[in-house]
């Protein structure tokens, strides 16, 4: 991996031009969409996209209409990263036959929660331990969203979705958020990195650093959704924002196992009294409306207390490898 | 090597060898011919010498391939789609349950309408688990719009597979191809295979030439993810569109009637082996009176047991049935219309389905003839149960009686079931 | 309004025949961004975080536009903008309706 610093500036990238398009068919206020618009303003050449089943999949790709500027692929769910893993292996042998007039093409596979997470995870698995060069984009937003809301491994606990609805009996999600980037993590690959829209510059230097390693990288890139999370489509990125200083979503890299804190986090880690309580997060968003009871608050308090415990871990690991 | 398992042989100029393999190390060896660039597979018995074989070859550098060791069939699937979609020629192999994990991916496949050849090992689906030979397997797949053609040996096995690509990648066709050879009984049976020389094998068979589509940017582009001319491949498309797409493949398979009997012939001219006319191999039909319809390996079970009839003035005879998908209705109708008394065996069951798939489709296929032969049906072999000389002559008797009587008795019969 | 294509006419495997940019969003909105020029510090954040891509920064002119046609009315613009430059507004026209 190259240790130059991709440098851009707002203006730079205002004026690359968008390789996913407008004119898709995304909510108002889409976080993915924007996760994915500016990902693909961080390609460095030639790509190929391949995308699961999904939100973006299909807001962007309606016969016969297509989003997409750059070659895109899309089979099934599960299949991202198995698809990923045939595109780098035909490109491979093809430039080998003198068949694939580019020096390089970098693949990219998107995928949201259902398609890493959950129905997606063996084929993710299966191409980071074969060491496929590719990087994998998780947009999460936490739920199964384009199926109509219902909950995956990564929809956080108390969460109400329509397969964990809030009920009298249930209160939402009784499972904590399945820990993907640990799991990615312990797959041993050269860079696994957290990253928030509304940390536009981090995030395009982490999809920049993911495309240059010259094997698997995988992103976990959190993105909000009005609709699901029955929040305010305008607040969007104000929850990408709010998730890092809550430290419900941290922003951090592994580099070759080492843990390194990424500067919105790490002032928060030099400035504890910075962290916003979960409290903050949570409250304009719908799907945790029926935590703030007195009969849920225990919910509530177990949610600041697994941030808590999940930061200080974070932060004892980000400690250590220095 | 008696008379009637011999294929039909013409003289030729190539020089050919003679290799001691069993079905599915013939399958590997053609594959190796083929300038195959992306294998992805995961290994299941019965194949699993398919793709260890393969293994060898690439270890040692023999092969220009590209060869992924995916973690599951589903992903093997997957991935020679994509590696299809990026213009790669692939091929995969599998069997059984891991057929049957790909299910979805079959369908995208043919859908996506990437060219990938797959041999099926043919055996048995769980449960309970059965690790031998039956065609329960690819019978489930014959609506994912895949051509299947099934092989009766070994020899017959490498020569399908190396028609194969031809027939996926024809531009009248372009649609994935599955070869089925029966499980142990063809996949591991060591036999005599003539091989072709490399050269006459790469003449034949050639690279993959992309069609042209015509992408969102206007352009006219050959049918790849290229970064050159961007595609969008794999969209959603609502009821105001999915039929059409689904009538296109259709059109396609009509296509492939043609296509699979030319390649077939193309293909004798250089090897000097043919199989019937590609679509239907029969054998001793033309004046037969009682007759048995067959797929795969059981077949050259059959012919022996007609020759015996024959021999004893009984005019019997035998139908292989070498192409299930596209289904060559005209051909089996041809063919079996002036018999009297047909016995289709179907070595799979459609469970509550009045008989198996190659039972319905025959019977479906003879609905047009004038004169409708008594056909019934003989579930066999499920399971890898052993089906011989014994068992088939039991059919012809049933048919002799049938045919002496005229009247069909059950529809629907087992052959080397302990009832 | 020309007919849709027959199973003949249209383009092998689905592969999409159009860009989505000939799809005009904009018609979803009920809010619609209205810019104070003179608040605008052009800091572009409303560019880069358009979920449609829909605000556009046009430096030969020195001027942001945004495209009413893609603009879903979302308001993450108008809420993002540091110096609040942004409003979502009715549009006058559909007052009443």
């Amino acid at each position: 991996m190259t240790t130059q610093e991709w440098k851009f500036t707002a203006k730079d990238i205002a004026l690359k031009p968008d390789m996913f398009l407008p004119g898709h068919r995304a909510c108002a206020g889409c976080g993915p969409a924007t996760v994915l618009r500016l990902v693909m303003k961080a390609t460095r050449g030639p790509t190929i996209v391949t995308e699961a089943t999904g939100c973006m999949e299909v807001a962007s790709s309606i016969y016969p209409y297509t989003s997409w500027a750059v070659p895109w692929l899309h089979t099934a769910f599960e299949t991202a990263a198995a698809n990923a893993s045939g595109i780098e292996a035909a490109l491979k042998i093809l430039k080998k036959k003198g068949k694939v007039k580019q020096d390089h093409v970098d693949v990219i596979a998107f995928a949201g929660d259902g398609g890493t997470y959950d129905i997606g995870i063996q084929a993710l698995s299966g191409a980071v331990e074969r060491g496929h060069d590719f990087l994998f984009v998780l947009y999460d937003n936490e739920g199964y969203m384009n199926t109509g809301i219902q909950r995956s491994g990564g929809t956080p606990l108390g969460a109400a979705t329509t397969t964990t609805p809030a009920g009298t009996v249930t209160p939402g999600k009784l499972q904590h958020k399945k820990p993907i980037t640990d799991i990615m993590i312990a797959h041993d690959m050269e860079y696994v990195a957290t990253a928030s829209p509304y940390y536009w510059k981090d995030l395009l230097q982490k999809v920049r650093k993911g495309l240059e390693v010259e094997g698997p990288a995988f992103l976990h890139i959190f993105a909000p959704c009005p609709r699901g999370w029955r929040s305010d489509p305008a607040k969007t990125i104000e929850y990408a924002k709010l998730a890092v200083e809550s430290c419900v979503f941290p922003l951090y890299e592994v580099v070759k196992g080492k843990y390194e804190l990424s500067t919105p986090s790490k002032l928060i880690a030099l400035a504890p009294q910075k962290k916003k309580p979960v409290m903050e997060y949570l409250k304009g968003q719908g799907r945790y409306r029926h935590l703030f009871t007195p009969q849920n608050k225990h919910i509530l308090d177990e949610i600041q207390h697994w941030t808590d415990e999940r930061w200080a871990k974070l932060q004892k690991k980000a400690e250590q490898a220095v | 090597m008696t008379k009637t398992k011999m294929a039909k042989a013409a003289k030729v100029d190539v020089k050919q060898e003679t290799m001691a393999m069993n079905g599915d190390e013939a399958v590997a060896y053609a594959v190796k011919q083929s300038d195959v660039d992306v294998v992805a597979a995961y290994p299941i018995t019965p194949q699993t010498i398919i793709v260890e074989k393969y293994s060898e070859y690439v270890a040692n550098g023999e092969v220009p391939t590209e060869f992924v060791c995916t973690e599951s069939e589903h992903s093997a699937m997957a991935a020679c789609i994509s590696a299809g979609a990026t213009g790669a020629r692939t091929f995969t192999a599998s069997a059984s349950a891991g057929l049957a994990l790909m299910h979805e991916m079959l369908f995208v496949a043919s859908g996506c309408r990437v060219p990938v050849v797959m041999a099926v090992a043919n055996r048995a689906l769980s449960a309970p688990l059965n690790i031998n030979g039956d065609q329960s397997d690819s019978m489930a797949e014959r609506d994912s719009g895949w051509i299947h053609l099934y092989a009766e040996n070994a020899q017959e096995a490498y020569d399908t597979i190396l028609q194969a690509f031809r027939i996926a990648e024809h531009v009248d066709v372009q649609l994935p191809v599955i070869v089925g050879l029966d499980g142990f009984i063809v996949s591991h049976s060591l036999e005599n295979v003539n091989t072709l020389p490399d050269r006459d094998v790469k003449a034949f068979v050639g690279e993959r030439v992309l069609i042209s589509v015509v992408t969102h940017e206007g352009k006219l582009a050959p049918f790849k993810l290229d970064p050159d001319s961007p595609m969008t491949m794999g969209p959603i498309a609502f009821p105001n569109y999915y039929f059409e797409f689904k009538r296109q493949q259709e059109e396609a398979m009509n296509n492939a009637l043609k296509v699979i009997q030319q390649v077939h012939d193309e293909y004798a001219k250089v090897s000097g082996r043919s199989y019937g006319n590609a679509l239907i191999d029969p054998y001793r039909l033309n004046d037969a009176e009682i007759a048995v319809v067959s797929v795969g390996s059981t077949s050259g079970t059959a012919k022996v047991v007609v020759d015996e009839l024959r021999s004893e003035g009984i005019k019997a005879g035998m139908m292989r049935l070498r192409t299930f998908r596209p289904f060559p209705a005209d051909e089996v109708r041809n063919a079996l219309k002036h018999v009297k008394a047909i016995a289709v065996m179907d070595k799979s069951m459609s469970f509550g389905g009045n008989g198996g798939a190659v039972f319905h489709e025959v019977r479906h296929a003879m609905y047009e003839a004038t004169a409708r032969p008594i056909i019934v049906n003989y579930i066999y072999g499920l399971g890898g149960r052993d089906t011989g000389i014994k068992d088939i002559k039991k059919i012809f008797n049933d048919l002799h009686i049938i045919s002496h009587n005229n009247r069909p008795g059950n529809s629907v019969n087992y052959v080397g079931l302990r009832e | 309004m020309s007919r849709e294509k027959t199973w003949k006419e249209i383009a092998l495997a689905g592969v999409c025949s159009k860009s989505s940019t000939s799809f005009m969003t904009g018609d979803w909105k009920t809010y619609q961004p209205v810019r104070d020029l003179e608040k605008c510090t052009k800091c572009l954040m409303c560019v880069l975080y358009c979920p449609e891509g829909a605000i556009k920064w046009l430096p030969d002119l020195g001027k942001i536009e945004i495209d009413h046609n893609f603009c879903k009315g979302c308001g993450v613009c108008a809420n993002e903008c540091p110096t609040k430059a942004i409003k979502m507004e009715i549009p006058e026209s559909a007052e009443g309706e």
